[in-house]
């Protein structure tokens, strides 16, 4: 074994047997090989057809059974589903790893849409804590209220929330974005990794707090700065983004971004950089 | 993690029993190890309702034991002697079970502190509420139970808060149950979801002042502190956004007097709470389907902020 207190620290994990390969800050990224068919593919999911619609009445369902009648729905190739009356139960939507247009008449509890990957939901109504957690792709509307954990550790996708939300939205959020046309309670962005947060309204205490990566836009007030974060140059890039994303999600489109803030991590993290230069921290 | 729930009707009675049974029932997944209910029925405010226990319930944890009814039999005796020599008159009692009594009192009450203490100084006996409006029930088991057991489903009044408990902080039992009733004060109660962490060195502090605790519950102190506020002077608002700096810990909360209802969540935000109001109704439960027992067809709800205290009149 090399002597650690000479080796650099980029090859002393490689020195001690740790690992042979030599880390570059992109481990976790995986290559698609378009010749690879299975790489686009998901076990279990299915062949469906946006125009053929249905409804499902789940007034006196179980979420596990509204969750699996959805499930063989999409089975038989239903591209459309209308969920009525959810009355707030816990876990609906959850583990949906399909293209769907999916429609809640209603409000959710706990736990709505967790783990999903890939559909395009609608929810006439509010939903509880936690809604979207670990979303991958696809695209969340809420024309209500949430709330607090809107978006925990999402990592793709667009979930945007009408009305207000509660305490620690985008915690641990690790991609993709996050739009807020209310208010955001405390503690928002909470060790937020990477994403983007756009809140059109106020925000509460600790903003940002241990924010490793990516960048939150603020609309109106802020309660206070959390750990990490700092005030960051508004650019014209931000704006049309800002613009474009919130025209798209129907949210705010003639809202004013040139007046809003932008918040970055302001502390420097050693190897994660690299990971996405978009990203940058512009205000160290 | 426990779960609580609260309504108010404004401007008019309903059946608040049967209300919160069905919200509390919808949480029962948050813990069924015990369950309590705050009532406010409709009364012509002439006497005090006193809801006290003679015994316990035991669950599991329990620093109390099971005792023989005759010994039940014999504090009720005391605690009957007892009134009669404070000046209090028995108009009505009703003994649901053997441990737990409801009577109806005649008493000129200048001072609660002195009449609870008296009652209390008897071995066993514990007052769970008293007031001219609030009815304390609370016993092992989970909301249907609870209220079969003590027939709280036809109560009309106008508001009402309740917890379902899973015993985290102390044992399963009565002792240990929400609600709290604020004492020394009439008719004011509270219940609470979370954790305090500086319990302790808060109860030292108000147990120099005179106030008791009757158990190890952290929730307890929650009504003491208040109600201490309220006895220096404070209003029911200003005591619970006092307590906001005053109790460390994660914590949403509801107190109820007489004629209002309130809420508080800590500065975190760490425990849920989702509320529905209106101009003659206002829900609010750990869960929105809490609010759903009550109001099935679509409403607009929402999620109280960090540091948010209100307060509703009836």
């Amino acid at each position: 074994m090399a002597n650690l207190k000479t080796v650099s620290k980029k090859s002393k994990a490689q020195s001690m047997g740790m690992h042979t390969e030599i880390l570059t800050g992109r481990t976790q990224q995986k290559f698609f090989n378009p010749d690879e068919a299975e790489n686009f593919y998901y076990f279990g999911t299915y062949d469906v057809d946006f125009n053929k619609r249905t409804e499902l009445d789940v007034m006196d369902m179980t979420a596990p059974e509204a969750n699996k009648e959805i499930d063989n729905l999409m089975s038989q190739g239903y591209g459309t589903i209308v969920i009525k009356n959810p009355q707030g139960k816990h876990s609906l939507g959850v583990g949906i790893l399909n293209k769907l247009n999916l429609i809640f008449e209603g409000s959710l509890g706990y736990f709505g849409m967790g783990s999903c990957d890939g559909p395009i939901v609608r929810i006439n109504g509010r939903v509880g804590w936690s809604c979207a957690e670990n979303l991958m792709a696809g695209k969340v509307v809420i024309e209500k209220n949430a709330g607090s954990c809107f978006g925990a550790a999402i990592r793709g996708g667009d979930l945007i929330c009408k009305g207000s939300v509660g305490a620690r939205t985008g915690i641990d959020m690790k991609g993709g974005t996050i739009i807020i046309g209310g208010d955001a309670g405390a503690f928002t962005g909470f060790m937020m990794q990477r994403g983007r947060i756009i809140i059109l309204g106020d925000v509460g205490i600790n903003l940002g707090d241990s924010m490793y990566d990516g960048t939150i836009f603020v609309g109106g007030e802020i309660g206070s700065y959390g750990s990490d974060a700092v005030d960051a140059e508004l650019t014209k890039s931000d704006q049309d983004w800002l613009k474009r994303k919130l025209k798209v999600a129907e949210i705010g489109e003639n809202f004013e971004v040139s007046k809003m803030k932008k918040i970055v991590a302001g502390k420097k993290l050693w190897n994660y950089d690299n990971l996405e230069p978009t990203e940058k921290k512009g205000a160290i | 993690m426990c779960g609580i729930a609260g309504l108010i009707h404004r401007g008019k009675s309903s059946n608040v029993g049967s209300e919160l049974q069905g919200m509390l029932q919808a949480l029962k997944h948050r813990g069924e190890d015990s369950t309590g209910y705050a009532l406010y029925g409709d009364t012509d405010g002439k006497n005090f309702i006193m809801r006290f226990k003679v015994g316990e319930n035991v669950g599991e944890g329990s620093s109390s034991v099971m005792e023989d009814v005759s010994v039940y039999d014999e504090r009720k005796k005391i605690v009957d002697q007892t009134l009669v020599e404070i000046g209090a008159k028995i108009i009505k009692e009703e003994r649901t079970l053997p441990y737990s009594l409801r009577y109806e009192l005649e008493y000129d009450a200048k001072d609660l502190l002195n009449f609870s203490q008296t009652i209390e100084a008897i071995p066993g006996v514990e007052i769970l509420s008293m007031g001219k409006s609030l009815e304390v029930i609370k016993d092992l088991g989970n909301a249907k139970a609870v209220c079969d057991r003590y027939s709280l489903d036809k109560l009309v009044g106008t508001h009402a808060i309740g917890h379902a408990r899973m015993a985290t902080e102390s044992g399963v039992d009565i002792k240990s149950a929400h609600p709290f009733w604020g004492y020394p004060f009439s008719d004011v109660s509270v219940v609470h979801n979370g954790q305090l962490t500086n319990y302790w060195n808060n109860r030292r502090v108000l147990e120099n002042k005179g106030m008791r605790f009757m158990s190890e519950c952290d929730s307890e102190l929650i009504a003491v502190y208040i109600a201490q506020k309220m006895r220096e002077g404070a209003t029911l608002e200003e005591g619970m956004k006092d307590s906001l700096l005053g109790l460390d810990g994660v914590f949403t909360y509801f107190v109820a007097t007489k004629d209002s209802l309130g809420m508080a969540k800590d500065t975190m935000a760490a425990k849920p709470l989702v509320l529905y109001e209106s101009d003659d109704l206002v829900a609010m439960g750990s869960e929105e389907i809490a609010i759903r027992s009550v109001l099935p067809q679509e409403i607009d709800t929402y999620d109280p902020f960090d540091g948010e205290v209100k307060v509703w009149q009836i």
